[in-house]
């Protein structure tokens, strides 16, 4: 490695570094204070290893990521369905079009006291949640890319006298998996943010229930242990969407 | 011409089904009542509600949201030019900032809590906090694409970095900080209503769970309603001025 390839692999770590040395001495002096807020960075990675081993970490967080996944992979399901049927069918755009602009608009966390209501707290009302959020960005990205289909590859589906369903199976769902997957993308970036959110508005369980517990109960460290594992939850789910993209489309023979 | 208006015809009818639908499952009741009231006591809420307190519930929302997404445009917009315009800058700072793009906005709001206390001004800071991403993200992305001759040229004219912000990297910036801003705008809205119902300050927030509390389902739908509305209304008129703004960039 030379020194300006490994310059390049150490300078986006120190000005964070910098931040969190500075904060670790602001956050020690607040303490000895007295502080109920604020807790030094050293104390939360302490915290943070004190809910790895009793197993409240793993458990917490695998309640999130679960949810959000189902609850992805409800609304992205029915939201690439439906964007298929939009995106082949004209007069289909054209009627589902009003319909899909009074609803999308629609705040998800709206939603939470009527998903209350419903199912009570728990998985379910979480799950519904997820799927409503997940579901319009999926139909109109999905939508898109279907219109966006080489128009020569559905006249070919039309020469060889495909059915509909083939047709969406065997042309249109290959053709549009690069895009697919962009889109995927953004959905899964949506579930784990709203799932956290319902978490911590209502839902009394998972990762942002824990860090709102941790809270209430003035463990400041604790919290700030969460707050910093959620960061790198949703960095490492976001990496790992990346390179399965990279995968796929690289199957697919895509160029990027 | 025909064509249009048939669609639209189409479009509508397709709505009225729905509602019609919704009609007959809670008044033939298909649907328990307890969670989906019937259209015509959602209306009387609704016009019930907006004689006594859900108009301010609605302008306290409005409020919050708004200006939470202007002093996030703001400072955004002013973080994003001062890291954007130097690529030194950004190599240092912009692998941090990608860092915290993913993390939810609300996931602040137990620090801000514990910082702020539950006041009006802690959900502000959240809103604009979180808002404040995409515009700030969008911005350096919209100074790190300016076209190379540009910045050539400015160098040639012996422009001052300010004339330079001012004069070519805001303008080339325009159409990704106008997205930026528009996904602001749902995200002031979202942490708006997280933010009353988590810290009980007056809105649609505060107000949709305290019916949902109360089983009183139709003066919730009435909220969702309003809510629903608002990020229509706000997403259009934004859509609007992003076509207006940007008028002189198309041929």
């Amino acid at each position: 490695m030379t020194s300006a390839a490994l310059w390049r692999a150490v300078r986006p770590w120190i000005f964070p570094l910098v931040l969190l040395v500075s904060y670790e001495a602001y956050a020690r002096r607040a303490a000895a204070l007295g502080s109920d807020a604020l807790a030094p960075p050293t104390a939360a990675l302490q915290a943070l290893a004190g809910a790895a081993m009793d197993g409240s970490l793993w458990q917490a967080t695998g309640f999130t990521l679960g949810t959000a996944a189902l609850g992805l992979l409800i609304g992205a399901g029915l939201g690439t369905l439906l964007g298929i049927a939009l995106g082949l069918s004209r007069r289909a755009a054209g009627l589902g079009f009003l319909t899909i602009e009074v609803f999308r608009p629609v705040p998800s966390v709206a939603l939470i006291p009527l998903a209350m209501l419903m199912f009570g707290f728990g998985v379910r009302m979480e799950l519904a949640i997820v799927a409503f959020a997940t579901f319009w960005p999926l139909l109109l990205l999905v939508q898109a890319a279907v219109q966006q289909v080489e128009p020569r590859l559905l006249e070919v589906s039309r020469v060889l006298g495909l059915s509909p369903s083939e047709r969406a199976w065997k042309i249109v769902l290959p053709a549009i998996v690069p895009r697919l997957f962009v889109a995927l993308r953004m959905g899964v970036a949506v579930a784990l943010v709203v799932a956290v959110t319902v978490e911590i508005a209502a839902n009394p369980n998972g990762m942002g229930y824990a860090m709102m517990i941790a809270q209430q109960s003035f463990d400041p460290a604790l919290m700030l242990a969460w707050l910093g594992w959620i960061g790198v939850v949703g960095v490492a789910v976001n990496a790992l969407m990346l390179w399965l993209q990279r995968v796929v489309s690289r199957r697919m023979g895509a160029v990027l | 011409m025909n064509a249009r208006t048939q669609t639209w015809l189409g479009s509508l009818a397709l709505l009225s089904a729905l509602v019609a639908l919704w009609w007959v499952a809670s008044n033939a009741g298909w649907v328990s009542r307890v969670f989906l009231p019937t259209p015509q006591a959602t209306f009387a809420s609704l016009a019930e509600g907006l004689r006594a307190d859900l108009l301010d519930f609605t302008l306290a929302t409005v409020g919050r949201m708004l200006q939470g997404w202007l002093l996030a445009s703001l400072v955004g917009v002013a973080l994003g030019a001062a890291i954007g315009v130097s690529p030194a800058v950004r190599a240092w700072v912009q692998p941090t900032l990608e860092f915290i793009r993913p993390l939810p906005a609300s996931a602040l709001m137990p620090l801000a809590i514990s910082i702020f206390g539950l006041s009006p001004g802690m959900v502000l800071f959240v809103v604009a906090f979180g808002a404040m991403w995409p515009v700030l993200l969008a911005t350096v992305h919209g100074f790190a694409c300016v076209e190379p001759r540009l910045a050539e040229v400015a160098r040639c004219l012996q422009m001052s970095r300010a004339a330079f912000v001012w004069k070519v990297g805001l303008p080339n910036a325009m159409p990704d900080i106008l997205a930026g801003m528009r996904l602001a705008l749902t995200i002031s809205l979202i942490v708006a209503v997280v933010g009353e119902m988590i810290a009980s300050q007056t809105g649609l927030g505060q107000a949709i769970l305290l019916a949902a509390r109360a089983f009183r389902a139709s003066e919730l739908f009435a909220g969702i309603v309003l809510l629903g509305l608002i990020g229509f209304v706000s997403n259009a008129l934004l859509a609007l001025a992003e076509k207006k703004l940007l008028r002189w960039q198309r041929p």
